[in-house]
């Protein structure tokens, strides 16, 4: 197996989208509506992507159950991020967020309903009314199937529209020119194992999150970040990478998710006393505070000797209370889920949860445009041309240093149509593609070539669980200073280890072993990122709590982390305080 | 744990065969993914599909013990030894247990499985009742395995014809959607005496689902509209 020459295969489509869960195929879709040619990469055929797993909902100001508008959407997500999201992009999420899920009504998505016919709505983590009052209902869903449906529809609409799709194509590594332009990437077809160049006048990443660099998770084995890691090969910083939300309720020991719509819907958590602990650490919104606070909190329980079962290492969602008209209605999928991991009924059984990695906040920078934005010379935020990111890869930052449930797959509908827009307009002064830049295809194809290198050596599998235990350990829900510079040294030594391994697998044949190799190879370039980002930020923020600076410190470090992969270089960049239209929500302390 | 899977690389290997493998330390927590991936472990070689691990994505569908399922869901105790494990019978195998889908994929996007409104759009959401909604369950939530269409005999004799089980949920999936308008589209483009009539009600489909699916009673329920669009 050879790939010496660039006599390899070429497409050329106006623009390339890399990623085919919601936010690439709500992006798609934008552009071949516009008759833009399009062409979408995904690794797995697309109702396969990781957003079919989102469970709860996605939010939205409808007021369908309970009075609502956007503007308190937008007070709970700056909020909810720890005040280190950009208030211009929330603003523009809160304010598009009704629009976009009437229109994914009228593409065919099967919300529950109400008696009045209206979308379905229940109430999630961190949801207020007047600015941090009552709770509100602002989570439109599918049965505990939103993303299922979601992605469904998306891919079905594409079908519609015609979008040229590359099912079970690997992206390897974005191509860029001198004048850092971006003109494509170079993808693997994992059938035949043959490299072949996709040139486009722009490139999307919609890649998905990084949940897999943890060893308990939430997210599918495809979510490697192998997006973010194309930026980051390409001298893109990753931003904000130590912001990781662990979801409070994974089934405990294995990770599946309960969705925080099952608190949604009246279910609470308890310790081994039967104290429903939550009113203890958040007396409002008891189980439904952010999610970082109640992982904090389950923790401490099971920290401090009030975990459930044998060993005391979780504890209990309770459900039963909720009876089985409302679990089989609104829950259906969780229920079977429990059943089938735990044997179990959460009709009539309590269900042991413990936290679990399940969110990327960080990711690539870009503007809310879907513009991938780096520091150059005349200001933080300037655009590489032709280079969009949107979706679990992309920090826009939407989400801050915590994610709020729900606001995901609004996140991947509203930017992947905004970037969609503006893609369509770039394609209107930009007519022509630019010449390929063949060193650049030489270096992507290197990084196919050394996976034929043989002999022994660690495999995959093994480095893989080092790294995921080595994040777990090192990285985790609590962190400190030794602790965090020990992590630096593991990961850096997995990363010096990377360099042995070895396939035994050397067919060209639909070989997932190769792949997993490259996959493996971006989540050691993350767990990099991630680690030094964390060591760096010295105080408590959002999903990142410092033992030993256990407060926010907003004059020090309201700001975005950069990583670059060259030099392990750390930069920042101020928080966008000011929104589009409205004023500013200044910092405030965080109580729920 | 015995198991006996089925290999074939077309790269190497003249024909398929059987490999027995044997795994120690099976436990009553383990699905056959588990066993599976452990197994990988061992022989890297060894090909499948797999991703989300908890049957939403439909990667994994197999032939085990003589029965399609996903092995993420499937427990391996209680499986007779040696667990037989092939490809989803009927279409041709890439690799080990990965099949080329192409053809199945082919069957979904001709029943034109989206929604389809000839009206203008109103500026908020389509109403639509909570019994309305509820046509829907047991439709939408098919997750494209390919475990039903690739047990059924007349898929496997008429690939290329007849949609298939998981098509054909899909066609009645907007038949039932009170918001879609396409009625007659669809049930003409369904006529004739083989893209629907080839179904014989032989019920392997259902009996399969690993989803709880059932096809055969969507495809019952195209026939009766059938009729009663012709009367
Ligand atoms: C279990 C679970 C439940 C959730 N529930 C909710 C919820 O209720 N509400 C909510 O708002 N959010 C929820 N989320 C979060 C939300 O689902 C995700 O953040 C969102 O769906 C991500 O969408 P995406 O389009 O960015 O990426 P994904 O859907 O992950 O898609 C990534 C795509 O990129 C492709 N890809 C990746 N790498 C490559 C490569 N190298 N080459 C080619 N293709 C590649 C993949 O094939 C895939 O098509 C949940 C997440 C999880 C894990
Ligand atoms: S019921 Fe119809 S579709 Fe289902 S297996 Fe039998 S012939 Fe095939
Ligand atoms: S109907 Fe069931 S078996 Fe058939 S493809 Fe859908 S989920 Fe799979
Ligand atoms: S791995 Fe997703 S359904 Fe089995």
């Amino acid at each position: 197996m050879s790939y010496g020459d660039s006599s390899i295969p070429r497409r050329r489509f106006d623009s390339l989208v890399i990623g085919a869960g919601g936010g690439g195929l709500r992006a798609a879709l934008q552009l071949a509506q516009a008759e833009a040619n399009v062409a979408v990469v995904s690794k797995v055929f697309p109702t396969r992507s990781h957003t079919v797993a989102a469970q709860g909902g996605m939010n939205a100001a409808l007021a369908n159950v309970l009075p609502d508008n956007w503007h308190w959407h937008m007070y709970d997500t700056v909020k909810g991020s720890d005040y280190l999201g950009d208030q211009d992009a929330i603003e523009y999420m809160c304010r598009a967020a009704s629009h976009l899920v009437v229109e994914l009504d009228h593409i065919g998505v099967p919300f529950s309903r109400l008696d009045n016919g209206k979308i379905y709505q229940r109430p999630f983590g961190g949801q207020s009314q007047n600015f941090g009052g009552e709770q509100a209902a602002r989570t439109c869903a599918a049965a505990d199937r939103t993303g299922h449906a979601i992605l469904h529809s998306l891919y079905q609409q594409n079908i519609r529209a015609k979008t040229h799709f590359f099912d079970e194509f690997f992206a390897i590594d974005l191509i860029k020119d001198e004048e850092g332009y971006v003109l494509g990437a170079l993808v693997l077809e994992i059938e035949t194992g043959e490299p072949i160049l996709i040139e486009a006048k722009t490139t999307l990443l919609a890649t998905g999150g990084v949940g897999q660099l943890f060893r308990t998770n939430t997210n599918a084995r495809i979510n490697t970040g192998d997006g973010l890691a194309m930026a980051l090969r390409a001298g893109i910083p990753a931003q904000d990478m130590e912001f990781f939300q662990f979801h409070p309720t994974g089934i405990a020991g294995k990770g599946m998710l309960i969705t925080e719509g099952a608190r949604g819907e009246g279910g609470y958590l308890l310790n081994n006393d039967g104290e429903r602990f939550m009113e203890r650490y958040a007396p409002n919104a008891k189980d439904l505070a952010s999610r970082d606070v109640v992982s904090r909190a389950i923790y401490l329980e099971v920290r401090e000797g009030r975990g459930c079962g044998p060993q005391g290492g979780y504890v209990h969602l309770k459900l039963d209370h909720l009876g089985t008209e409302v679990i089989k209605k609104r829950l259906p999928g969780i229920r079977d889920t429990i059943m089938t991991f735990l044997g179990i009924d959460p009709v009539e059984s309590l269900i042991p949860v413990y936290p679990t990695t399940h969110y990327t906040m960080g990711g690539i920078p870009t503007n809310r445009f879907g513009q991938v934005v780096v520091p150059l010379q005349q200001s933080a935020e300037e655009p590489i041309p032709g280079l969009y990111a949107v979706g679990e890869c992309a920090c826009v930052s939407v989400h801050g240093a915590n994610r709020l449930g729900g606001n995901s797959l609004l996140d991947i509908v509203v930017f992947g149509r905004a970037a969609g827009n503006h893609i369509i307009d770039f394609l209107k002064e930009n007519r022509h593609h630019r010449a390929m830049n063949q060193e650049g295809v030489a270096l992507a194809l290197e990084r196919l070539a050394r996976w034929e290198k043989r002999g022994d050596g660690e495999s995959v599998d093994e480095l893989r669980q080092a790294l995921q235990s080595a994040m777990e350990e090192y990285c985790g829900v609590f962190r400190q200073e030794d602790v965090l510079q020990q992590g630096v040294d593991k990961v850096l030594e997995i990363e010096r280890r990377l360099a042995d391994v070895t396939l035994k697998d050397q067919s060209k044949l639909f070989n997932t072993a190769r792949i997993e190799a490259l996959e493996l190879e971006n989540l050691v370039d993350i767990g990099v990122a991630t680690v030094v980002s964390a060591l760096a930020r010295k105080e408590s923020r959002g999903a990142h709590s410092r033992t030993d600076y256990p407060e926010r410190d907003d004059e020090h470090w309201m700001k975005h982390t950069l990583f670059y992969k060259e030099g392990r270089k750390l930069d920042y960049k101020p928080v966008r305080t000011k929104p589009i239209s409205v004023d500013s929500f200044p910092p405030k302390k965080r109580v729920y | 744990m015995r198991f006996s899977i089925y290999r074939f690389n077309p790269e190497a290997d003249n024909e398929p065969y059987m490999q027995e493998f044997d795994l120690p330390d099976v436990n009553s927590e383990m699905m056959l993914l588990d066993a599976l991936l452990r197994l990988k472990a061992m022989d890297e070689t060894l090909t499948f599909r797999h991703s989300c691990g908890e049957g939403v994505c439909g990667s994994d569908g197999m032939n085990i013990n003589g029965r399609n399922g996903l092995s993420c869901i499937t427990p391996v105790f209680g499986l007779k030894e040696p667990v037989e494990i092939r490809p989803m019978p009927g279409l041709p195998v890439i690799r080990d247990l990965v099949v080329d889908m192409s053809q199945f994929y082919h069957q979904y996007r001709s029943v034109k499985p989206y929604l389809v409104v000839h009206d203008p759009e109103p500026e908020v959401e389509y109403l639509q009742t909570p019994e309305q909604r509820e046509q829907l369950d047991g439709l939408y939530e098919c997750i494209l395995c390919g475990c039903c269409s690739t047990s059924c005999p007349s898929f496997w004799w008429n690939p290329d014809y007849f949609r298939g089980p998981a098509a054909l949920l899909q066609a009645w999936r907007f038949l039932a959607d009170s918001r879609d308008q396409a009625t007659a589209e669809r049930l003409d483009s369904l006529d004739g005496p083989y893209r629907l009539f080839r179904c014989h009600t032989i019920m392997n489909c259902t009996d399969v689902c690993p989803k709880g699916l059932n096809p055969t009673k969507a495809i019952g329920n195209i026939k009766k509209l059938m009729l009663k669009q012709m009367t």
